[in-house]
């Protein structure tokens, strides 16, 4: 079988666990539903001003879909950064870079920009600006001259994160409450309804972010070798580190700004999927998507239902899972990292 | 030989280093002066096998990465077929000369064929997948080196020659012009040695491919190459054939210690530490 071939299955098969997460998460909920009642809103036969209307094609489809664009959006992201630092433990969150991110967002809010689609953008430009300081922090630190150790990356991620935690605390108790509402909830990675028109600019930023690193793949396969071998091969790697840098950072603040930080996404669901596709970054970029929208919208489920009528956010149950995950990895590798 | 490679019996030769002059900016891990090359010169001739010898941090390594251009010289030039290399992109530069490293670092465990396959990244960077022509050239090149076998198995689980087989796989899967080797011998037992010694040879005469490579085995050297390189802190201190260059004054001057020149049957100077003086 070639590997497009393959890769067409692996989608597919991906594509139909996807549809039956969604369609559960279109069907439970807090607020009890018949399921022809559902069923009813999605076809367009209930009434606008209906329960059922309102709670399933206003609350539940965007929240699904920005389940769906989060989880793709945190594990290409995580698959961008295990690649560009040659470490199966380097994500978003591990990296420091969610809180860079969430930093940005939360200087946005202070700056009070306007609600709406302004707000969205401007949301997501600092947040982006956020996670592209806290990445090349990381990244200048762990790669200076004389060649660090892979756990320095881990352990300057960890610090940049606390740094970027602890700024965030001291624009909390500076700042009149009142003008950060929810911020508190927000940064437990949260996925509260989004109108319709942020959701199409956040499909459009993960979907760009997405694009730049699928496109990149084939020669990350090479990056993983070693620059200077990647470089014998023919890559310009300068300019895939910064591509694939780029990308990654985009993909982390734009969840960061429309969601929250949500952790260890990007790297449950690469580390999984290594085990089910191998290595290959072209197989893993586009699974990564696919499985990593399922599963964020699984565990929003869970969030939504398991302690109903309140809500757990998304951000512990990832972190409930990812944690333990964590551990597992850095002690069943069997060569040292 | 595809009709790139037959170029009109050029004259020129293939490798040029004119005058090159190179320092790092501050000395490697572990090294306590900066080297450097203050203005090197030497040419490698088309469908040549040439060695490179000499003493460790003589800038054996240095000149590898220098003609791979990971490294750009700071003065001088250096040309292939009569082409600056600084003018070439890198998958153009990829597609002329092919690294067999000393080991590929390996933090995620990709197959044999990942690894063979990734040598046809130049001849066309912008496919996704590789395409049929891609893996014939790949199984031809794991053909020649023995490792068709170990295809689908992750590089973790090889032995060191094997691995070694497999990165030699690779660089033959880029069909280059010129095939550059930093220790090909350097993990292998005596009889892999005496195997990739072969191939080698096989390589250069069947194919016309020309060999650059490094080695610290001054007998295979001696036994392989038409023409030998010695340097000496980043200097030339002698290139020629074997029996001018592996001379025991010169020798005992580079490497500042006693040795011992012979002769083997094939008339090839055999170079032995001479233990009892030391």
């Amino acid at each position: 079988m070639t590997d497009a071939r393959r890769l067409a299955r692996a989608l597919a098969a991906l594509s139909l666990v996807l549809l039956a997460v969604g369609v559960t998460a279109l069907f439970v909920g807090s607020a009890e539903l018949s399921p022809s009642a559902v069923a009813r809103a999605l076809a367009g036969r209930a009434e606008a001003s209906s329960v059922e209307a309102i709670v399933t094609l206003s609350l539940r489809l965007p929240r699904v879909a920005a389940a769906v664009l989060a989880g793709a959006a945190l594990a290409v992201a995580g698959v961008g950064f295990q690649a560009l630092t040659r470490n199966p433990l380097a994500e978003p969150s591990v990296l420091g870079v969610s809180s860079g991110a969430a930093f940005g967002v939360v200087l946005a809010q202070i700056l009070g920009l306007s609600s709406g689609i302004v707000a969205a953008l401007g949301a997501a430009v600092f947040a982006f600006a956020g996670a592209l300081l806290a990445a090349t922090i990381v990244y200048l630190v762990a790669t200076a001259p004389g060649g660090l150790a892979v756990q320095t990356l881990l352990l300057t991620g960890v610090i940049v994160g606390i740094f970027f935690s602890a700024a965030i605390t001291v624009i909390i108790s500076v700042v009149d409450f009142n003008r950060l509402t929810g911020v508190i909830h927000w940064l437990l990675g949260n996925l509260g309804p989004i109108p319709a028109a942020s959701l199409a600019l956040f499909a459009v930023l993960a979907g760009a972010g997405v694009w730049l690193i699928l496109k990149s793949a084939r020669e990350l396969n090479l990056l993983a070798l070693g620059e200077e071998a990647s470089r014998q091969l023919g890559v310009d790697a300068e300019r895939l580190k910064r591509r694939v840098f780029v990308a990654a950072a985009l993909l982390t603040g734009t969840v960061v700004a429309f969601t929250g930080p949500i952790g260890f996404v990007g790297l449950i669901v690469p580390h999984v999927l290594r085990r089910l596709v191998g290595q290959d970054n072209r197989f893993l970029v586009p699974t990564a998507a696919l499985a990593g929208g399922a599963f964020l919208l699984a565990a929003d489920t869970l969030a939504r239902n398991v302690v109903a009528p309140a809500e757990l956010s998304v951000g512990v149950i990832t972190a409930f899972c990812g944690a333990p995950f964590f551990v597992w990895i850095l002690r069943t590798r069997s060569r040292p990292l | 030989m595809d009709p790139a490679h037959a170029e009109p019996a050029a004259l020129t030769p293939l490798v040029q280093f004119r005058d090159v002059a190179f320092a790092y900016a501050r000395p490697a891990r572990g090294r306590e002066r900066t080297f450097a090359f203050p203005g090197l010169s030497f040419t490698v001739e088309r469908g040549e096998i040439f060695g490179v010898i000499g003493p460790n941090s003589a800038g054996k390594t240095s000149l590898l990465r220098l003609l791979t251009r990971v490294l750009r010289p700071q003065r001088g030039e250096i040309r292939l077929a009569g082409r600056p290399v600084g003018d070439l992109a890198p998958w153009a530069l990829a597609r002329e000369v092919a690294m067999v490293p000393q080991e590929a670092p390996r933090p995620f465990p990709f197959t044999v064929e990942q690894l063979v396959l990734m040598g046809r990244y130049p001849h066309a960077p912008g496919r996704f997948f590789e395409d049929a022509a891609d893996i014939t050239a790949a199984r031809a090149a794991m053909a020649a080196t023995e490792t068709l076998a170990l295809a689908p198995l992750p590089l973790e689980q090889l032995s060191g020659g094997e691995r070694q087989r497999a990165l030699l796989a690779r660089a033959l899967a880029q069909e280059p012009r010129l095939l550059v080797l930093d220790e090909p011998t350097a993990h292998l037992d005596l009889r892999y040695q005496a195997e990739t010694a072969a191939l080698l040879r096989g390589l250069n005469r069947e194919r016309g491919m020309t060999i650059l490579l490094v080695s610290h085995d001054l007998n295979l050297a001696a036994e392989l190459c038409d023409r030998l390189l010695l340097l000496s802190a980043g200097e030339v201190a002698r290139v020629g054939a074997a029996v001018d260059v592996l001379e025991q004054g010169l020798l005992e001057s580079v490497f500042g210690c006693h040795v011992t020149v012979d002769k083997s049957p094939s008339g090839r100077p055999v170079v032995q530490l001479a233990y009892e003086r030391g």
